[in-house]
């Protein structure tokens, strides 16, 4: 229980002159939780950082009143500093794997925390050390604190980080993005341990983008953008009547709370939606009965996709929905022939594209057709060469289209514009775009050579809500005017539902429920999918609150193996 | 309402474009470089005298107005030899760094690419290679096929080889699994396009400093071997052949050894800062 108070008033951070927060003031009483919410470049976690001090190398926090509990945080020493941190304000960062050190176990991590602050003797540590984890929901703590964070998957990681953070009860708990680079029903789990820290009456200061998010956790929120607070309020009031057009455009992004068809983001609509092919369109990609087995190194073999089978018919998009280590990367690679795999076939266009055995296709046959199918990736960042301009990424795709050279500028000026980017931008490099720019190109070069199928492995996990509807309608759009099929993998339930036609969820490697989007998010017959859909933050409005599936240990084993499988794929 | 949600450009990034600034070290070097270059094409543009031409009564003068660096035992201009001997030595070291360059890459594209026997096979032939140091190796090959430029550049190229061939071969496995190169596979790029226009430039772009730094080092080699007698021919201006000639009168005319020899180190020295100026601008613009 906590009885401080933290106050924030005028505080003002700037970078080599260059103002990244501006004037925000707000007050946190003990028991409460507040959540930041605001999109990358928004300032959220410079605001959380300059709390413990840690606001960066030539930063400069100024602020008529920064108090925790009465203590003037302004005034505070290096060694001020490093007493209240951990003791005072516990903090937890987004990503625990780069938080955490990875040649330790996570137990004595925890342990040296409370050790630096001098807690307890050398007996009784080690006691609290089992005992925080198990307040955080890790199951097997006593074999789990002897592990290193490499060898936890990333839910069990981001708890021994919480863990770590309350090692010493602080009053305050900071939350940096603590579940965006979970999946659904991990994220549940993380935000259920947040509930329960709440409910033990201490503070918590939530940052995240995602609104449907916090709204499971907080009772005040401040909307973030571009430095300064457009929007404060309790969280109730902002979700039901946002004043600020930007928190309006915020909540609707999130694509969970819209049917397929309507619009996400605020951009024009430029095409009249035609009626969609139905589901007697001729079928463009056939997959039957795919198997793909790897071998780790400890010579312990792992069917990473098992018996997988489907359909795709032209114009329109089937979705894969499943956690990480699920198997459905494998299948984008083998359905794009860049993999072969160990049972079963493809056909694309009916015609063998790549099978197992006597199916075996050459790539010299593939390639002929590799026009007609393209693919978009998480990263795209990484997909470009670093060394070329966006028109020469976009170039080298209309080499394999059969353009001339003298037709390709014309063509790069109309996928740009296709992808509603400047024409400008053509003589940038991709790390001088932002994200949601590298997308579009990458959905340029993607259309280059007209394909019949794009196949979509997470295009918008890595962006923000509003970015990420934006890119959401861009294929849609690009869907309807030239009729191509999508094959859209995600882990995020809320996409699916909003692009899919059809959906695949697979678990395991094995595919759990296939059917319409309709029957299955209405009724799901499959209880993974049923964990699945209930795992998904809901925007309150919407009626329905968190259902936590409990973390079972036959999943516990299988998200510990997970880890080290993902060592073996890469 | 409409621009609220545009993606604002460079938000989250902000490209800082700072003013170029010039260390004093790398605008020395680069400036040294420079001249080093027009020495080689057009030496008569530093130096007057002919490099070659004996006035028996100039012998050993010290360095002064006259000749700025002094003369040799037969009166030539020591000057006019150091700079007609920079197209000598920058030519050999560059032969030699583009000869070795040029082994390792398909050594180290057959040890990247070529499967697991292969690799196996070119790590093998690496590793005799190494063992062998570079220098007793140039040794050996100038002994069998006899002194003269042509050798030397041969020998200094095959003794760097091996050391630049490790490095190809470990980027080229790291540039294969990039997702650029899946990316050129996935739109249908045939192999031998995706190696020369992706792959293969990729891979080199780390070692365009080493490759810098790699001339000055092959141009002390190819010094060292002519100072043995095994390069050029003795009244050639050439630097190691300087220092060769210039070590009997050591005692009594120094400069005649001092001159080329600075020559030598101040081409080294300014490849290196030149190379890791050159590394530190590329490595901050990657990051």
């Amino acid at each position: 229980m906590s009885d401080k108070q933290l106050i924030v008033e005028g505080l003002s951070i700037e970078f080599a002159g260059q103002s990244v927060v501006r004037n925000l003031s707000f007050t946190l009483a003990p028991g409460k939780t507040l959540a930041l919410v605001g999109e990358s470049g928004s300032g959220k976690s410079v605001t959380a950082r300059s709390l413990i001090g840690l606001a960066g190398a030539g930063a400069r926090v100024t602020a008529r009143t920064l108090s925790y509990g009465g203590q003037d945080l302004l005034s505070l020493s290096e060694r001020g500093w490093r007493g209240l941190r951990g003791k005072g304000i516990g903090f937890v960062l987004q990503d625990a794997l780069v938080s955490l050190d990875p040649l330790r176990p996570v137990g004595k991590e925890i342990l040296e925390v409370l050790q630096t602050h001098d807690w307890g003797d050398r007996r009784s540590r080690p006691e609290r050390v089992i005992e925080l984890l198990e307040k955080v929901g890790v199951p097997e703590p006593r074999l789990r604190a002897r592990q290193r964070p490499d060898q936890l998957s990333g839910g069990l990681r981001q708890r021994a980080l919480i863990a770590s953070a309350l090692a010493l009860s602080p009053g305050l708990l900071i939350a940096d993005e603590p579940t965006t680079a979970l999946d659904a029903t991990v994220q549940a789990q993380i935000l259920q341990v947040l509930q329960e820290i709440k409910a033990r009456g201490d503070s918590l200061l939530i940052i995240s983008h995602d609104l449907a998010v916090v709204a499971q956790l907080a009772d005040e929120v401040l909307v973030l953008r571009h430095g300064e607070v457009v929007e404060q309020g309790p969280m109730d009031q902002v979700l039901r009547h946002p004043r600020h057009p930007y928190t309006r455009a915020l909540l609707d992004a999130v694509p969970a709370e819209h049917a397929r068809g309507t619009r996400l983001s605020p951009e024009r609509n430029t095409v009249a939606a035609p009626p969609r092919p139905g589901a007697d369109s001729p079928v463009v990609l056939k997959a039957t009965q795919l198997g793909k087995r790897y071998v780790g190194p400890d010579q312990q073999s792992r069917q990473v996709v098992d018996d997988v089978s489907f359909e795709l018919r032209a114009g329109r998009t089937l979705g894969i929905v499943g956690e990480s280590g699920s198997g459905k990367t494998t299948v984008a690679r083998i359905v794009l022939g860049l993999l072969e795999p160990d049972a079963g076939q493809v056909q694309f266009l009916d015609q063998p594209w790549s099978g197992a055995g006597d199916e075996r296709v050459q790539e010299k046959h593939r390639r002929l057709y590799r026009r007609d199918i393209s693919v978009i990736y998480q990263d795209p960042l990484s997909s470009f060469d670093p060394r070329w301009s966006v028109g020469q990424i976009l170039a080298d795709a209309l080499d394999v289209a059969g353009i001339a050279p003298d037709q390709q500028p014309a063509r790069i000026a109309q996928l740009l514009d296709q992808v509603r980017l400047p024409k400008e931008l053509a003589v940038r490099r991709p790390l001088q775009l932002s994200g949601g720019q590298r997308q579009r190109v990458a959905i340029a070069r993607a259309i280059a050579s007209n394909p019949k199928v794009i196949i979509c492995d997470e295009p918008v996990s890595a962006l923000d809500v509003s970015v990420q509807a934006q890119v959401l309608d861009l294929l849609a759009d690009l869907q309807a005017t030239l009729g191509l099929a999508y094959l859209f993998i995600s882990h995020d339930l809320g996409v699916i539902r909003h692009v899919s036609d059809d959906v695949l969820v697979m678990r395991h490697g094995k595919v759990v429920e296939s059917a319409t989007v309709e029957t299955l998010f209405e009724n799901p017959q499959h209880e993974y999918t049923r964990r699945l859909l209930g795992a998904v933050p809901r925007l309150p409005s919407a009626e329905t609150t968190l259902v936590v599936p409990p973390l079972e240990a036959e999943d516990a084993a299988w998200l510990f193996d997970e880890s080290r499988l993902w060592k073996i794929a890469i | 309402m409409s621009e609220l949600l545009l993606d604002t450009p460079l938000s989250g990034i902000r490209v800082q474009r700072t003013p170029r600034k010039w260390r004093l070290g790398p605008l020395l070097a680069v400036s040294f470089l420079g001249f080093l270059i027009i020495a080689a094409v057009l030496p008569q543009l530093f130096a007057h005298s002919d490099p070659l031409a004996i006035v028996p009564h100039d012998a050993f003068h010290p360095p002064g107005w006259a000749h700025w660096f002094g003369t040799d035992q037969s009166g030539r201009d020591i000057f006019s030899r150091v700079i007609y001997g920079t197209r000598q030595s920058l030519f050999i070291g560059l032969a030699a760094t583009a000869l070795a360059m040029s082994i390792a890459i398909v050594l180290g594209l057959l040890g990247g690419l070529g499967g697991a026997y292969l690799d196996r096979g070119v790590g093998w032939l690496l590793e005799i290679l190494f063992a062998f140091p570079s220098l007793i190796l140039a040794l050996l090959f100038v002994a069998v096929f006899g002194s003269g430029i042509g050798p030397l550049i041969v020998a200094t190229g095959l003794g760097g080889a091996p050391g630049y061939a490790r490095m190809v071969r470990g980027q080229v496995l790291a540039v294969r699994n990039a997702g650029y190169i899946e990316s050129a596979k996935a739109l249908g790029h045939p192999p031998l396009r995706i190696i020369i226009r992706q792959l293969l430039p990729n891979a080199m772009r780390p070692l365009i400093v080493t490759l810098t730094m790699g001339v000055g080092q092959a141009i002390v080699w190819a010094s060292a071997l002519s100072f043995l007698g095994l390069g050029a021919r003795p009244p050639a201006p050439e630097w190691g052949t300087m220092l060769s000639m210039g070590r009997d009168f050591i005692a009594n005319a120094w400069w005649l050894t001092f001159f080329p020899g600075l020559f030598i180190v101040l081409t080294t020295l300014s490849t290196t800062v030149a190379g890791r100026y050159l590394q530190q601008r590329l490595e901050g613009r990657l990051a």
